[in-house]
């Protein structure tokens, strides 16, 4: 066992027993997956990307690119789970990733073996011959060999939550600059909301030995976080990662809610995707520290010393039992320091600087690199070049340390550039780089504890000093301040074994090298030729390494060579966090109509018309297809009477001394002559000329109208009304709601229509009462309606309504009215071929491309008034003979089919393009004239009523002659209307 | 005599309790869109204070008390909700509308009302930013929808053909929520 005798922030009383590919082990709580497995001995713990190398764990934090697994059963796996970031429980399941068979004896690590023909740049050269092999066997091969985590295919079956937050201050990370932010804020008087991905705030403090305050740095993190836990004005959120900044001050966050819990009840998310609001923010997210590169660097046992001593500190666990340091910076004195504390032999202290001074009871060679290592699946033994000549040393961990990188991710993610500075050889974020953000500790380049307080602490009094103009006086705990000599050294030139820069996407030094011998020299080409940084971690280890090269190779500085921008977000978010809420039925708002329930217990089929669900045809006895009812309900509406649910249109309500003027000037007819009691229909143009909507306006006084829209366009309605109101004409004297909801309409449409009312209003519906196109007010019983004499079917009809409390009921009260004269529900397909055969147009003719004139109707647009659209629409070219105009068309063919859509030539002429003469819009089979009939646009199509025309359908492959009618079928004088 | 049968937006549907939380539906006897004349809206007020008892709320505010109160519902808009329909008085200075059944009135109530709503509702719905009597056109799980802040709680108006969308959204957050130990 590495688990080391005592210390470390883990509760020994507790046993976890979790698996590994299988095997049973145990943990402590406290532990991540990572700490679990290394106190476990287990050191090969991942395939790498492309060529399949063994890998160990590299860190112990979110950058880690090695140790990625599977954690969960069966189907529901959790691909790409960070082991230095899961937490272990009771019964966790994790899995080893990336291998053909066991994982230690990968069968794809062949692929290592093919390495000098994978390199940078290898399948755009390789895979181009013969073509035809790219998608049937180079693709798949190359999925099947390269990756990481798989998905299984079947749905993610863990609930995700998403949430808002707002608050004064944000603070970024819980290490000393971050709880010392956090605490000042707090104290003067802000909302503060404290994020850290970590399970146990504290940041570096809970991995290194060092005192603040004049107790352990450990202690002191954790008597700050419960202070900050008491106060009314501080949300802590641990397990919490800022994904991304965003406009606004607004920040995303992932939680980690139960990813660390052993059985969670099916309502508790896995995770929730916060979105935080902040008025100002304080990044505190440290700094990453990073490697040396040097020939086979990647063998598992080779870590970073910061995560060596989070092992070996925080969780009590060893990576190795004699752990040798290579180094080129002063930290190497506290992991040195740190291991003979816990008791860990020291093999060697390997210092790139010749003038380093470390001393202790290990040999110290300086001026010294390592240039090769050995051991497949563990580290056995390093080779050292000293000034003196080559040392091999015996070894099974070596702990590398390249300096750190400020954390500037967040910074960049609004386009901010990092800055270089010289003096600690790293990019630092730009000031200003996020607007209302300060940067405080390691993330600004400020390393030492003492720093990172002073930064910390300042940089909430000054966001205070902002906000309120006031910041309490605070004293700082006493901490170390070493500034932490270092010199800076990127990698190890020459030897043999590839030397790798990013182990998440498997790119060598070699391949930067290739890059820059290609011309891909500039960072953004670099990084796509090379897929450098574009492992899910982004680079986070990789990136300056990888400049530094190229560098070198092109002689220029580091900061000449630039950086690679940092997109959000900052760690992977799984899409089911993005979509929580929206799975199933949360995918969209669902409407229903006031006859809902009625429909669904008679059957009905919906269709969707926006978020409204509408009865799109009722099966009755025996009928097995759409078209069965669909005939049915058109026959019983001409011949007795049919009921449908019209409430989804949209209603509005205007109101005010200059309403009619209102109208007169949204719609192209007039409506300012319309008596009380009528009703007339009106046509609306977009400011451009093109039609807009149609629907009908009821006037009940001389300041009142009730204005109908499409159910489709009701929104757009009203929102063109707004601006019309609001923008063109602030003086009229108008207000206008949304009654759509407030009624319950119901169509009573046939010859029996009235008799249907007439058991059910209290008051005698006569011609003379309620002639065509008039509305007035009626009482059905107790309940006062209004009653409207319209008919989009061509039919004698009603429609009837009710304040939506009593929809269902009044539903319900005409469907036995109905049914007893031999009548019944229409869906929405009968309806379309109610309004076909009697050539009405909806959207489907109005799609904005028409103009009034091109459906017949130019006569509507008043020539006594102005309207909306009314100059625009009379520009040349919108209407005439060269315009596609509405006609109606029925098949005089052998061919008795249309298909939507299919485009119409003269007989004769070749079918392309050129010769488009226009297009079906609509079609059905009419029952009441026995065959097929259709709406199209035919080009000067008013003109050439009688002529033949041949639709090709190719998507369908009909092609059916047409005779071109006038669009009105059905009882073109309108008797049946007014009888 | 035909005697419809009145049935409210969200019958069947509630109440539901979760994590100590809430949602109730409550069903007001009368709502009434008041929308002044132009440049009537001191006269307006005026009248409201002399039929009802209280001027008109200011932009995103209520006004009233629980059994009648005025709240304001956008650019020029109230509602008046409660016991009463606005007076007949007021049809001189505003153009008056029957909103009663265009709503579904829903209440959520209890200590975690605020983290259920927030997880549905983009509103900065802290104590201080948004106090009792606040109101808000705003939205609520894609819905468009009024959220008051009461005593107890929050008052929840979704158009009432939204109502199922709306009590699945709020329970789900109320689930999730009481599942997460609140807060």
């Amino acid at each position: 066992m590495s688990r080391l005798a005592k210390g470390g922030q883990i509760d020994r009383s507790q046993s976890v027993p979790f698996s590994f590919d299988g095997r049973t082990l145990i943990g402590h709580a406290g532990d991540t997956l990572a700490s679990a497995l290394i106190a476990n001995d287990v050191k090969l713990v991942a395939r790498s990307f492309k060529y399949h190398r063994p890998r160990g764990i590299l860190t112990a934090g979110s950058e880690e690119p090695n140790a990625l697994v599977g954690i969960g059963t069966g189907d529901q796996i959790a691909p790409n789970v960070r082991a230095t970031m899961q937490e272990v429980y009771r019964g966790l399941a994790a899995h080893s990733q990336n291998h053909l068979g066991p994982l230690a004896y990968d069968l794809l690590a062949v692929n290592d073996l093919m390495a000098p023909f994978f390199g940078a740049g290898f399948y755009y050269k390789t895979f181009m011959w013969p073509k035809a092999f790219w998608e049937k066997i180079y693709e798949p091969l190359i999925r099947r060999a390269a990756g990481i985590g798989a998905l299984s295919g079947v749905e993610d079956r863990a609930a995700y939550d998403k949430a808002f937050a707002f608050c004064d201050v944000l603070v970024i990370g819980a290490g000393p600059a971050g709880l010392m932010a956090a605490l000042v804020a707090a104290k003067g008087g802000a909302d503060v909301i404290l994020v850290d991905e970590d399970f146990r705030m504290g940041g570096r403090l809970n991995a290194d030995m060092q005192e603040v305050g004049g107790k352990p740095g450990a202690d002191w993190a954790a008597d700050t976080v419960a202070d900050l836990a008491a106060m009314d004005n501080v949300r802590l959120m641990p397990r919490t990662t800022i994904t991304g900044a965003y406009d606004g001050g607004t920040f995303g966050a992932l939680q980690r809610v139960s990813h660390h819990i052993a059985r969670p009840g099916a309502d508790l998310p896995l995770e929730t995707f916060w979105r935080i609001v902040a008025k100002r923010a304080i990044l505190a997210g440290g700094a990453l520290e990073r490697p040396i590169v040097f020939p086979d660097n990647d063998r598992p046992g080779i870590m970073l010393a910061s995560g060596l001593r989070s092992y070996v500190n925080r969780f009590a666990a060893t990576p190795g039992q004699a752990v040798s340091l290579f180094t080129n910076n002063d930290n190497a004195h506290q992991t040195a320091r740190d291991l003979q504390a816990a008791g860990v032999r020291i093999a060697a202290v390997i210092d790139s600087r010749a003038d380093a001074k470390i001393s202790g009871d290990f040999p110290v060679l300086t001026g010294a690199s390592v240039i090769a290592t050995k051991g497949r699946k563990a580290l056995r033994g390093i080779t050292v070049q000293t000034a003196s000549g080559i040392r091999n040393i015996e070894t099974d961990c070596l702990a590398v340390s390249g300096g750190w990188n400020p954390s500037v991710h967040l910074t960049c993610h609004m386009n901010g550039k990092p800055v270089w500075r010289e003096d600690i050889a790293a990019f630092v974020p730009s000031d200003g780089a996020i607007p209302g953000m300060i940067v405080a500790g390691a993330a600004g380049g400020d390393f030492s504890t003492h720093a990172a307080l002073k930064t910390g602490a300042g940089a909430a009094k000054a966001v205070l000093k902002d906000l309120f103009g006031k910041a309490p006086r605070i004293t700082l705990p006493k901490a170390e301040d070493a500034p932490g000599a270092m010199t800076p050294f990127w990698h190890v030139s020459g030897g043999r074994g590839r030397a790798w820069l990013d182990l998440a996407n498997d790119v060598t030094t070699k391949d930067v090298v290739l890059a820059h011998r290609e011309n891909f020299r500039s960072v953004e080409h670099l990084k796509r030729y090379t897929t450098l940084g574009m492992a899910p971690d982004q680079g986070k280890l990789s990136n300056l390494g990888a400049l530094a090269i190229m560098a070198e190779l092109t002689g220029q500085t580091i900061p000449e060579t630039g950086t690679t921008i940092f997109r959000p977000p900052y760690t992977p978010v799984a899409i089911g966090a993005l979509g929580a809420h929206g799975k199933h039925k949360g995918f969209a708002p669902e409407r229903f109509i006031p006859s809902d329930a009625l429909a669904r217990e008679q059957g009905a089929r919906f269709v969707e018309a926006g978020l409204w669900y509408r009865p799109s045809w009722f099966p009755a006895g025996g009928e097995t297809h759409w078209r069965q009812s669909c005939d049915r309900e058109v026959n019983m509406v001409r011949s007795s009477v049919g009921l449908c649910d019209v409430t989804t249109l949209g209603k509005i309500d205007i109101q005010g001394p200059d309403a009619a003027e209102f109208l007169d000037r949204v719609y192209a007819n007039m409506f300012s002559t319309l008596k009380v009691g009528r009703v007339r229909y009106g046509l609306m143009l977009r400011e451009d000329g093109m039609v807009m909507d149609d629907g009908t306006s009821a006037r009940f006084s001389d300041t009142h109208f009730v204005m109908t829209t499409t159910t489709a366009a009701a929104g757009q309605v009203m929102t063109h009304l707004d601006f019309c109101a609001q923008v063109l004409w602030p003086e009229l004297d108008v207000q206008f709601i949304s009654v759509t909801e407030q009624w319950a309409q119901f169509a009573v449409a046939g010859p029996r229509s009235r008799e249907v009312l007439a058991g059910l209003c209290d008051t005698a519906i006569t011609d003379e009462a309620f002639p065509y196109m008039s509305c007035g007010e009626v009482s059905i019983g107790a309940v006062r309606g209004r009653l409207f004499r319209i008919s989009f079917s061509g039919e004698h009809a009603y429609e009837i309504a009710v304040p939506a409390r009593y929809g269902d009921a009044l539903a319900r009260t005409l469907d036995g009215a109905a049914k007893a004269l031999g009548g019944g529900w229409y869906g929405m397909e009968a309806l379309n071929v109610l309004r076909l055969e009697k050539g009405f147009i909806t959207h489907a003719e109005i799609h904005g491309r028409v103009t009034a004139d091109d459906i017949g109707m130019g006569r509507m647009v008043s020539a006594k008034k102005d309207c909306v659209g009314k100059v625009m629409s009379q520009r040349p070219g919108l209407s005439g003979p060269e315009r596609e105009q509405l006609v109606a068309l029925k098949p005089v063919g052998a061919v008795k089919q249309f298909g939507g859509g299919a485009h119409l030539f003269n007989e004769g002429a070749p079918q392309v393009r050129e010769n488009d003469q226009g297009y079906v819009t609509s079609h059905c089979f009419s029952p009441t004239l026995g065959h097929p009939i259709a709406l199209a646009f035919v080009k000067n199509g008013h003109a050439r009523i009688g002529e033949h025309i041949r639709m090709k359908d190719y998507m369908r492959d009909i092609e059916t002659i047409c005779e071109i009618c006038p669009p009105v079928h059905l009882d073109p004088e309108g008797g049946k209307l007014r009888g | 005599m035909v005697d419809l049968i009145a049935k409210s937006p969200a019958a069947g549907l509630l109440p539901f309790v979760a994590g100590g939380v809430t949602l109730a539906e409550i069903v007001p006897d009368f709502i009434t869109s008041i929308m002044p004349h132009r440049d009537a809206r001191a006269a307006v007020s005026a009248a409201l204070k002399a039929a009802h008892g209280m001027a008109l709320p200011g932009d995103g505010r209520t006004s009233g008390r629980a059994a009648l109160r005025a709240v304001w519902t956008g650019r020029g808009q109230y509602f008046l909700i409660g016991e009463a329909a606005a007076d007949a008085s007021l049809a001189a200075v505003a153009s008056l509308s029957d909103q009663r059944d265009g709503w579904a009135l829903l209440t959520l109530e209890g200590d975690a009302a605020a983290d259920v709503l927030a997880r549905i509702c983009p509103l900065d719905l802290r104590a201080g930013s948004f106090r009792r009597g606040d109101t808000a056109r705003t939205e609520v799980a894609h819905m468009m929808a009024v959220v008051t802040r009461s005593t107890r709680g929050f008052e929840i108006m979704v158009m009432r053909s939204f109502t199922r969308t709306a009590v699945a959204q709020i329970t789900g957050a109320m689930r999730s929520l009481a599942a997460q130990g609140a807060g």
